[in-house]
């Protein structure tokens, strides 16, 4: 969705080297942090995706003589109490970990942008849509979704299978309750663009209501969205992180950051360095998500642009 | 400005009611059931009877306004019968944890003091760090300090606490055994050595939770005092011949605080909802630790009016927050 936006605006513009998202790059590039992090993450993500591949231990194989041993060649960080190679695990937890944040951001980000978009264009929507979002951001979130994921686990695991039940389970229950942000951000962009003479162009040439938003709203609204959907990965990976973390995420034999972190407590006063690599893996993607997204807020505002 | 808190106070009633509605039915309508963990030898017949006693036979809407009843009417009246010893509250049904059989609200009298320690200490600890080092931090735009500032609070609030407690916990109490990593509930202070014990088990808990506030408000201070040091009466303020002191730490300062103020009670509700993880960590016996046994022991009072306080806070100081704010700010008004 975002390559095609990008592109779009680069083919009209007359100078295609200076378009839209052409300064937005040029004023991130200038953001350290940023790119810093945009790297980290990219490592991150590949090494969860590919790192399986080249590191073809099984993250699920028992090996009960090689319990608990610190780094080796055999096993660069060590194994767990069963015998199972910490560093297959680690990428094991992090593909789920990482799956869950950016669909939970995806599930979020749709609803939040959808009610946004329809409470700023519809004046007859505002109102209402609006004070759901006010209760939604009245209730009590994490008490809600340890509720939620204790009573509905079951259920959607016999439906579902384990696996694939707690995943729909944790990025549905995260998706619910983390999309009010997005839509009141949403909503205040959408009210300044619609007044603007463009849409009132387009409207005038009897452009229909579903094509003006497609057309004209989303595309001009599409930067806070991103700067929210870049946050929301994150505060998505450290709520599932924290579920697990509390032993109502996951299965136990299915590894996540948050699940590993939750077996090595157990084992903190012995083998305190196994609660190190979950730990540095979730702190360190998610900040340098919020990094990214801090550069992108900077990059996107045209304030602070060509300074 | 009085209209108006009433207007709000007004309007969060019907707030807490849809939201008491919505936590009602979630775990009414979830799959479950409490007598699940009953033995199986238990005859059917005495089943249904333990059911209808525990008041799982009536309609849902019914259990609803009872439930309404027992959480806004009898419980108020049983905490003014025991402060006061009057007489008022004899014979009303309380609302009964399926866990302990005992009234929910003595349970949550006895945990709520370890909470309100570790959390109201973790935010007062929080801010006072929070603001000066937002203040040098703005004053100071992009030197070294605000460098290190702006680095140190993106660590504090992206290093989730339930990591932050952990290695805390491996440094300090597994490799140097400075302070337990176990929270004692049952210490009393009575003389100056278990006052020490008391602050020593403290230190933990409240270092990882204040460094995720101060990591925010950090922030918020450094935002809003940037948007001020560069206003028109600042330079009036230094024309003036004051000195620097002045112009910052009172003129800037107090026009900075005002949104401030208010970014700080709005955080007060998600500060307990964030004590739950690092009540977990630590083995602090409070509100949150309560919730989570809860939750395990399929305890749904317990859980429901656990869920419905945390609510209540919420709206109470959201309220807070924009009253805060009227009283502060004197070109917002309300009417």
């Amino acid at each position: 969705m975002t390559d095609a936006t990008a592109d779009r605006p680069a083919a009209a513009a007359p100078r295609p080297a200076r378009s839209q998202w052409w300064d937005v790059w040029r004023q991130f590039k200038t953001h350290r942090g940023a790119l810093v992090g945009a790297a980290i993450f990219l490592v991150i993500v590949a090494g969860v995706v590919v790192g399986p591949w080249l590191w073809t231990y099984s993250p699920g194989f028992i090996d009960i003589r090689a319990r608990n041993q610190g780094p080796s060649l055999m096993h660069p960080l060590g194994t767990d109490q069963l015998g199972r190679d910490m560093l297959a695990r680690t990428m094991a937890g992090g593909k789920v970990s990482v799956a869950v944040g950016v669909t939970a951001m995806l599930l979020s980000i749709s609803l939040g942008t959808a009610i946004g978009v329809l409470a700023g264009y519809f004046r007859r929507l505002d109102n209402p849509l609006m004070r759901v979002t006010d209760l939604f951001l009245a209730l009590p979130l994490l008490p809600l979704l340890l509720v939620m994921v204790t009573l509905f686990r079951e259920s959607l695991s016999g439906r579902f299978g384990p696996e694939a039940g707690t995943f729909i389970l944790i990025v549905g229950a995260i998706g619910a309750t983390s999309w009010m942000q997005a839509a009141r951000i949403v909503r205040s962009a959408v009210l300044a663009v619609k007044e603007q003479e463009f849409v009132l162009a387009a409207h005038s040439i009897g452009t229909r209501r579903r094509r003006i938003i497609f057309r004209h709203i989303l595309p001009n609204v599409l930067s806070p969205i991103m700067v929210s959907a870049t946050l929301g990965i994150a505060s998505a990976i450290i709520t599932e992180s924290a579920l697990s973390f509390l032993g109502l995420g996951f299965p136990p034999d299915f590894p996540t950051w948050g699940r590993l972190l939750y077996d090595a407590v157990d084992y903190l006063q012995q083998y305190p360095e196994r609660v190190l690599w979950p730990g540095l893996a979730i702190s360190l993607t998610v900040l340098s998500v919020n990094y990214v997204g801090d550069g992108l807020r900077d990059a996107m505002d045209p304030r602070i642009r060509g300074r | 400005m009085l209209t108006y808190i009433i207007r709000r106070l007004l309007l969060a009633i019907p707030t807490l009611l849809f939201i008491s509605l919505a936590i009602f039915l979630l775990l009414d309508l979830a799959p479950g059931d409490p007598l699940s963990q009953m033995p199986l030898t238990i005859p059917p017949e005495v089943k249904e009877k333990i059911r209808i006693a525990l008041g799982l036979g009536e309609p849902m809407w019914v259990r609803y306004l009872l439930w309404l009843r027992q959480f806004f009417i009898n419980e108020p009246l049983h905490i003014i019968a025991n402060m006061t010893g009057w007489d008022i509250a004899s014979g009303a049904q309380r609302v009964i944890s399926w866990q302990t059989r005992s009234p929910v609200a003595d349970i949550i009298a006895q945990r709520l003091p370890q909470t309100l320690w570790v959390v109201g200490m973790s935010y007062l600890v929080g801010v006072l760090i929070a603001l000066p080092i937002g203040i040098v931090s703005a004053y100071r735009q992009y030197s070294l300090f605000d460098q290190v500032g702006t680095f140190v609070s993106m660590v504090g609030f992206s290093v989730p606490t339930f990591f932050t407690g952990v290695l805390m916990i491996v440094v300090f109490s597994v490799q140097l055994g400075w302070f337990p990593s176990i929270y004692d509930t049952t210490l009393r202070v009575h003389d100056w050595g278990s006052f020490m014990q008391q602050v020593r088990q403290m230190v933990m808990p409240v270092a990882v939770l204040s460094l995720y506030n101060a990591a925010q408000i950090s922030r918020f201070m450094r935002a809003s005092m940037l948007d001020n040091l560069n206003q028109d009466y600042v330079r009036t303020a230094r024309a003036k011949g004051l000195t620097e002191n002045v112009v910052v730490l009172v003129h800037v300062l107090r026009n900075s605080l005002i949104p401030v103020v208010t970014v700080i009670a709005l955080g007060v509700p998600t500060i307990f909802g964030g004590a739950i993880i690092t009540e977990q960590v630590f083995k602090v016996n409070g509100l949150g630790q309560l919730l989570i046994t809860a939750i395990y022991a399929n305890d749904l009072p317990m859980v429901q009016t656990l869920a419905f306080i945390f609510a209540i806070l919420i709206v109470l100081f959201n309220l807070v927050a924009d009253v805060v704010y009227g009283v502060l700010d004197p070109r917002i008004r309300y009417d």
